[in-house]
C-alpha cells in the first residue's frame, strides 16, 4: 500500500471496493481508478499497443497515453478507458488491454524482438511486403496483437441524449483563470456556462499548495464555487468535456451524466451531447506537463512530475514507496515539493538547470530532499521502476526510487483553438506554442495562453472574463482579480537525453527518438509527414503530450529550429468521443422518424407487411394464409382489383394547396403542359422538369375553383417539390401572387380501382352522382362521403382500370377505408399494397422513381407530346439541347422474355443479339421489371437506343451481377389496355 | 453554424437547405441567345474564396428563401435577406 496517512481530497471515512484484472482492492470517494490503483501499489496498469511493454499511468488527466482500461463487463464493456479520468465507484470492475495471458506475463512482448520491423513506416512498409509474409507472420502474429480494447458484443443498454444551451459567455476549464473569469462574468449578469472536464472544479488549484486571497487554493475554489452556484445566470458543468469548436460560436461538448455510477440512475442518460451556443468564450484548458524523452522512460513509475504530485496531494496516493522527480523547471519543483509536504518521500529532485532558485531550494533543504543539479537521468531499470542511473558533469550515480516525476516544463493547451484553422505560434521566452488566430469570439487565458504564474493567472481570467461579457453587452464592474503570492517560473528548454536505450518519443504508439530519427533519414520531415509515417500524435490521446517532444527532435535533427519545423494543429474532437453520445436516441426504431399512413393501424390489423417509403411506412402487399409467398398475394391483389375492385392508400403522394390569382400562370411555368386552361372541376396528369431539361417529378394537379388547384407529387419527391415551388414563388417570380401550402399529411387519400369500383363509390357518397357523365374520367367532384365527411372525389387511374381517388380529412381516413371495405364487401373488394401498385403501372407502362431518375429527359420517357409549344416553362431552353433530341439516346419501350418463363431483372443492360459485352455496344437498360398475373410471363420497362423504333425485335438483356443473359423482346410499354378505354368507362 | 434568417432570428444551419450561389438569374428564355445563356445559368458557377451571396431555404423553419452572404473561407455570414425580394435584410 502506498497510501499516504493523510490528507488528499478523498472521503477515507467511506471505502469503496473495486476490481482490477479480476483481483481486489479498495479505495475512497474522491479518487479516480489511477489513483486508486497506486494507492494500492499497482503501478503496471497495461501493455503498449505494439511493443506490449510493461506500462503504467504517466499522467493525472484526460491526455493519458498509457492507462486505458476496459471499464465495466458485458454490453457496458467500454475499452480505451483512461483510468485517470475514471471516478472510482463501489463495485467498479477494470481489465487492462492488449495483454495475453496475463497483464504480468505477457508472450506477445516478444514483439520487441522483432522491433526493427515495427519502427516507424510499419505500416507503409508492411503493405510492400510480399503476399506469404503478410499472410504467414503479419495477419497470425502480429495483427492479433496490435489493436486497443475490446467493444463489446452486446448492443449499449444505455440511453443518451442532445441538448442545446445558450449562453453568453462559455468558459472552459475551472483552474485559477477559469474561475476568475467565470466569476467576473458572472457578476456582470451574463449567462455563464463553466465547462469542466474533471468532477471537480479547481484543475490545479485541487493539487497545489498556493495562496490566494491570504486563504489556501482549495479556499479559494470552495468560495468561488459557493459564490458561481448561487448566481441564477451561472451554470457549472462538471464532468464536461467541451471537445470541438465549430462555426458560429458553437461548441460540442459531453457531459458524462452517468459514467461515475456502476448504471445511469433511472431515466437519466449516460452521456449527454451538448451543442452550446455562446456569445463569446474564454478558454482556460491549462497546460500538459511536458515529457522528457530519454533511455527507460516508459517504465512503470516514470511519470509526470505534476501528475507525481496530484497524485500525492490532492489523492493522498503515493505513486511508490520512494520517488525522485527529474525537472527543467521551478513549477515541477514546486509541486514536487508540495507532494513532499503531503506526504510523498522524496528522495531526490534532478534537475537540468545549475541552480534552483533560492526559495525553493530552501524548502527543498526544509524538507530535506536532496537536489542534484545539471542532472540528467540516463537509465532506468526494473519491470516496474526500481532505480534511476543519473549523470552530472560531476560523474554518474544510482538512486534506488520506485516513482519518477517528470517535467520538462509545460505546453499549452491550445487544443480548442486550432479548431477553426488556428495555427499555434512559437514563444521563445516560454519555449512553447500558444493560440496564434483564436475562433472568433473566443480568448484565451491562463496556461492555455502561456500564462503561467498564478497570480498572472487570476489576473488574466478577471480580465477576460469580464471583456467577454462587456462584448456580450453585460457591464462588468471591475472587481479586483484575486490576489496571489508570486511563483517562480524559471526554466530551461530541454527535450532529450543523449544516452543508449529506448527513449519513448509517444508512449500510446510507441514511437522512440530512433524512430523519429528514422524518419528523417527517409525524408519524412514534415510535421504532418512525420505523425503520419511513424504515427506519433495519433490514436485516443493524439498526442497532447508527446507532440512537442517529437518535433522539437525533428527541429533538433533538421538544425531549422523548432518555429521552423512547426506543429501539426489539432482537430475535434479534443478528447474520444463515443459514438452513443453522437448517436443519441437515434438508434433501432428510432434511428429516423417513421411516418405511419392514416390507414396504418387497419393495414397492421390485416396483416400487411410494410415497406419504408421515404420516411412513410406502406403497406408492401397483405398475405393470405396458406399463400406459399410475396408473389402469390401480389398476384392475387392485382387479378382482384383488375377482375373486380382493389383498395390501397395513397395519403403518402406529396399534397400541394395552392390558391391566389396566378396559379394558372405559376403551374404553367413549372409544367410542361398547360393547366392554366384546366377547366374547374378537372384534373390533369403534369411533367415538371428541373431547370437542366431533366425530368423531376410528375403528378396530378386538379382545379378545384378558379383560383385553387391542389397538385400531387410522387411520395418520394414531395418536399423536393414544394421546396421548388417555394423558390418559383420568391427567388424567380415574386410578383406572382399564390399561397402554398403542404397538406400532404392533413388529407387521408384512398384510392379504389378495378371495374366494380364506381359501385362500391356509389355506396359512400352523400348524394354525389358518380355516373360516367356524372363524374367522367379525370374529373374531379366536392361534396361529402360516409354521411357528413368532407370529400374530393378524383376520377384518376394508376392501375388502368376505372378508378377513384377519394381524399378526406385526415383523422376520418381510416374510418374511409372501413367504409370502403364494407361497401366492397359483397364485390369481393381486396386491399392492395405498393408491389401490386407497381405491377399494375409497369402492366400499364406509366413511369415511376425508377424512370424518373434524375437522368431521363421527357422525351426518353416517351412524354415530350405533353410539352406544351405555346409558352415557357422550368427546362425548356435546356430540354432543346441537341443531345436530348438525339434519335440514339435510350428511350422507354415495354420488354417481354423470349422464353416467357424466364425472369426479367431491373438493372440488366441492353446489348445487340451476338454483340460482345461492352461498354462500346451498350444500348440501354431496363429500369422496371414485374411478373404480370394479367399476362402470365414477366414483363419489364426499360430505355433501349431508338427504342420506339424496335417494336418486335430481340435484344440481349445481360445482368453479369446477378449472372442474367436472355433475349427479351421490344414493344409497347402499355402492355394491356393500350388505349386506355378501361379507365374510361 | 448559425444563420440569422430575417423571420425567424439566428438558427442552426441544420434547419436550412443549401442551394448555391446566388448570383446567376434567369435568363430570358425569349433572347436569341437563350441556349448560350441557359448553359451558363444552370451550370457555370464562380467558386471565389470570400464573401459569397447564396440561396439558403430555411426548410425547418418560416420556409423561406434566403439570400445569405458567406465568407467562403471563414464560414462568417456577413449579411441575410429575403431572396427574390431583398426585402428583411440584416
Ligand atoms: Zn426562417
Amino acid at each position: 500500500m502506498t497510501r499516504l496517512v493523510d490528507g488528499g481530497l478523498i472521503d477515507r471515512s467511506r471505502t469503496l471496493s473495486f476490481a482490477f484484472d479480476g483481483k481486489s482492492f479498495t479505495g475512497h470517494p474522491g479518487d479516480t481508478l489511477a489513483s486508486a490503483l497506486l494507492a494500492n501499489g499497482v503501478r503496471l496498469m497495461g501493455r503498449s499497443f505494439k511493443y506490449h511493454r510493461p506500462r503504467g499511468v504517466v499522467t493525472a488527466g484526460s491526455e493519458e497515453p498509457n492507462a486505458l482500461v476496459e471499464l465495466r463487463t458485458g454490453a457496458r464493456r467500454e475499452p480505451n478507458t483512461r483510468a485517470t479520468t475514471v471516478e472510482l465507484y463501489d463495485g467498479l470492475e477494470a481489465a487492462s488491454q492488449n495483454r495475453w495471458p496475463s497483464l504480468d506475463v505477457d508472450v506477445l512482448s516478444v514483439n520487441r524482438l522483432v522491433s526493427p520491423f515495427l519502427g516507424a513506416g510499419f505500416y507503409y512498409k508492411t503493405f510492400m511486403w510480399p503476399a506469404a509474409f503478410w499472410e504467414k507472420l503479419y495477419e497470425p502474429v502480429i495483427r492479433r496483437a496490435a489493436g486497443l480494447g475490446r467493444a463489446p458484443d452486446a448492443p449499449d443498454p444505455d440511453t443518451y441524449e442532445k441538448a442545446t444551451a445558450f449562453c453568453d459567455v462559455l468558459v472552459i476549464g475551472s483552474g485559477a483563470a477559469g474561475l476568475a473569469a467565470a466569476q467576473a462574468a458572472g457578476r456582470s449578469g451574463a449567462r455563464v456556462i463553466l465547462a469542466e472536464e474533471d468532477f471537480r472544479l479547481g484543475g490545479r488549484l485541487l493539487s497545489e499548495r498556493a495562496v490566494i486571497d491570504g486563504g489556501s487554493a482549495l479556499d479559494f475554489v470552495a468560495r468561488a464555487e459557493a459564490e458561481l452556484s448561487s448566481l441564477p445566470n451561472v451554470r457549472l458543468m462538471p464532468r464536461t468535456t467541451v471537445f470541438g469548436a465549430y462555426d458560429g460560436s458553437e461548441y460540442g461538448a459531453v457531459e458524462r451524466v452517468g459514467d461515475h455510477l456502476p448504471a445511469p440512475l433511472p431515466f437519466q442518460p449516460r452521456q449527454r451531447l451538448w451543442r452550446i451556443v455562446a456569445k463569446r468564450c474564454v478558454l482556460a484548458a491549462g497546460a500538459f506537463d511536458r515529457p522528457i524523452v530519454f533511455p527507460g522512460n516508459d517504465r512503470p513509475g516514470v511519470m509526470s512530475a505534476l501528475a507525481l504530485a496530484t497524485y500525492a496531494t490532492r489523492y493522498g496516493a503515493g505513486a511508490g514507496a520512494n520517488a525522485a522527480v527529474f525537472s527543467t523547471n521551478d513549477h515541477a519543483v514546486a509541486a514536487a515539493l508540495d507532494a513532499a509536504e503531503a506526504g510523498l518521500k522524496l528522495d531526490a529532485i534532478i534537475d537540468v538547470r545549475p541552480a534552483l532558485p533560492d526559495a525553493l531550494a530552501a524548502r527543498a533543504k526544509a524538507l530535506g530532499v536532496r537536489v542534484i543539479t545539471e542532472g540528467e537521468v540516463v537509465a532506468t531499470s526494473g519491470k516496474c521502476l526500481t532505480s534511476i542511473t543519473v549523470r552530472t558533469p560531476r560523474g554518474s550515480e544510482t538512486l534506488t526510487v520506485e516513482a519518477l516525476g517528470v517535467s520538462g516544463g509545460a505546453t499549452p493547451n491550445l487544443n480548442l483553438t486550432c479548431h477553426l484553422g488556428g495555427k499555434p505560434v512559437w514563444r521563445e521566452d516560454i519555449a512553447a506554442f500558444v493560440p496564434g488566430a483564436v475562433p472568433p469570439g473566443m480568448a484565451v487565458a491562463g496556461a492555455a495562453a502561456g500564462t503561467f504564474a498564478l497570480a498572472d493567472c487570476l489576473a488574466e481570467g478577471t480580465r477576460l472574463g469580464a471583456s467577454a461579457a462587456s462584448d456580450a453587452g453585460f457591464a462588468a464592474s471591475p472587481a479586483p482579480a484575486p490576489q496571489a503570492e508570486g511563483s517562480p517560473t524559471g526554466f530551461k528548454p530541454f527535450f532529450h537525453v543523449q544516452g543508449k536505450g529506448s527513449a519513448f518519443v509517444d508512449q500510446q504508439n510507441d514511437v522512440t527518438a530512433k524512430d523519429v530519427a528514422l524518419a528523417h533519414r527517409e525524408g519524412f520531415r514534415a510535421v504532418e509527414l512525420l505523425k503520419r509515417y511513424t504515427t506519433l500524435g495519433m490514436a485516443t490521446d493524439q498526442g497532447k503530450t508527446s507532440n512537442m517532444a517529437g518535433l522539437a527532435l525533428m527541429a533538433e535533427l533538421t538544425g531549422k529550429g523548432i518555429p521552423a519545423t512547426g506543429t501539426t494543429v489539432f482537430r475535434p474532437p479534443y478528447t474520444p468521443v463515443a459514438l452513443g453520445v453522437l448517436a443519441g436516441h437515434h438508434r433501432g426504431i428510432d434511428f429516423k422518424p417513421a411516418r405511419p399512413t392514416p390507414t396504418h393501424e387497419w393495414a397492421l390489423a390485416q396483416g400487411a407487411v410494410f415497406v419504408e417509403t421515404g420516411l412513410w411506412m406502406r403497406a408492401a402487399y397483405f398475405p393470405k394464409p396458406g399463400e406459399k409467398d410475396w408473389l402469390e398475394s401480389v398476384n392475387r391483389e392485382v387479378k382482384a382489383t383488375r377482375e373486380a375492385v382493389g383498395v390501397i392508400d395513397v395519403s403518402t403522394f406529396g399534397k400541394i394547396d395552392l390558391q391566389g390569382p396566378d396559379v394558372g400562370v405559376l403551374l404553367d411555368r413549372v409544367y410542361i403542359n398547360m393547366f392554366s386552361t384546366l377547366a374547374v372541376g378537372k384534373a390533369r396528369y403534369g411533367v415538371m422538369l428541373r431547370e437542366d431539361g431533366l425530368v423531376m417529378d410528375d403528378g396530378t394537379t386538379a382545379r378545384l375553383a378558379d383560383d385553387h388547384y391542389v397538385m400531387t407529387t410522387t411520395t418520394a419527391n414531395a418536399a423536393k417539390v414544394y421546396q421548388h415551388l417555394e423558390f418559383c414563388l420568391q427567388v424567380l417570380w415574386p410578383e406572382l401572387d399564390v399561397c402554398l401550402a403542404s397538406v400532404s399529411e392533413q388529407w387521408a387519400q384512398i384510392a379504389v380501382s378495378g371495374p366494380r369500383s364506381r359501385e362500391v363509390l356509389g355506396k359512400i357518397v352523400d348524394g354525389l352522382d358518380v355516373s360516367n357523365a356524372g363524374l367522367p374520367f379525370m374529373g374531379v367532384a366536392q361534396g361529402s362521403v360516409m354521411g357528413g365527411v368532407e370529400a374530393r372525389i378524383f376520377r384518376l387511374s394508376f392501375s388502368g382500370e376505372l378508378g377513384y381517388e377519394i381524399a378526406v380529412p385526415a383523422r376520418h381516413g381510416a374510418a374511409l377505408m372501413q367504409a370502403l371495405m364494407a361497401a366492397g364487401a359483397p364485390f369481393g373488394i381486396t386491399p392492395y399494397g405498393v408491389e401490386a401498385l407497381g405491377v399494375m403501372r409497369i402492366e400499364k407502362g406509366h413511369v415511376s422513381g425508377s424512370e424518373l431518375n434524375g437522368q431521363t429527359c421527357a422525351r426518353d420517357l416517351g412524354l415530350a407530346k405533353m410539352a406544351s409549344t405555346k409558352k415557357d416553362y422550368i427546362g425548356r431552353v435546356m430540354a432543346g439541347r441537341p443531345a436530348f433530341a438525339d434519335p440514339d439516346r435510350p428511350t422507354l419501350v415495354g420488354f417481354k422474355p423470349v422464353d416467357r418463363a424466364a425472369r426479367l431483372r431491373a438493372g440488366a443492360h441492353f446489348l445487340k443479339v451476338g454483340a460482345a459485352a461492352t461498354t462500346q455496344n451498350d444500348e440501354g437498360y431496363m429500369t422496371s421489371t414485374a411478373f404480370s398475373p394479367t399476362l402470365g410471363h414477366f414483363i419489364g420497362l426499360g430505355l433501349l437506343k431508338r427504342g420506339p423504333e424496335r417494336m418486335g425485335e430481340k435484344v440481349r438483356a445481360y445482368d453479369p451481377v446477378r449472372g442474367g443473359d436472355m433475349e427479351v423482346e421490344v414493344c409497347s410499354p402499355a402492355f394491356i389496355d393500350p388505349q386506355g378505354e378501361k379507365q374510361r368507362v | 453554424m448559425r444563420i440569422p434568417c430575417p423571420y425567424c432570428g439566428a438558427r442552426s444551419s441544420h434547419e436550412f437547405a443549401y442551394l448555391g450561389d446566388a448570383a446567376p438569374t434567369r435568363p430570358d428564355p425569349s433572347a436569341p441567345d437563350a441556349a448560350e445563356a441557359f448553359h451558363s445559368y444552370v451550370y457555370e458557377r464562380d467558386n471565389p474564396a470570400g464573401p459569397m451571396d447564396e440561396l439558403w431555404y430555411h426548410s425547418a423553419g418560416c420556409r423561406r428563401w434566403l439570400k445569405v452572404t458567406r465568407d467562403t473561407r471563414t464560414h462568417a455570414i456577413t449579411a441575410v435577406a429575403f431572396a427574390g425580394t431583398g426585402e428583411g435584410g440584416r
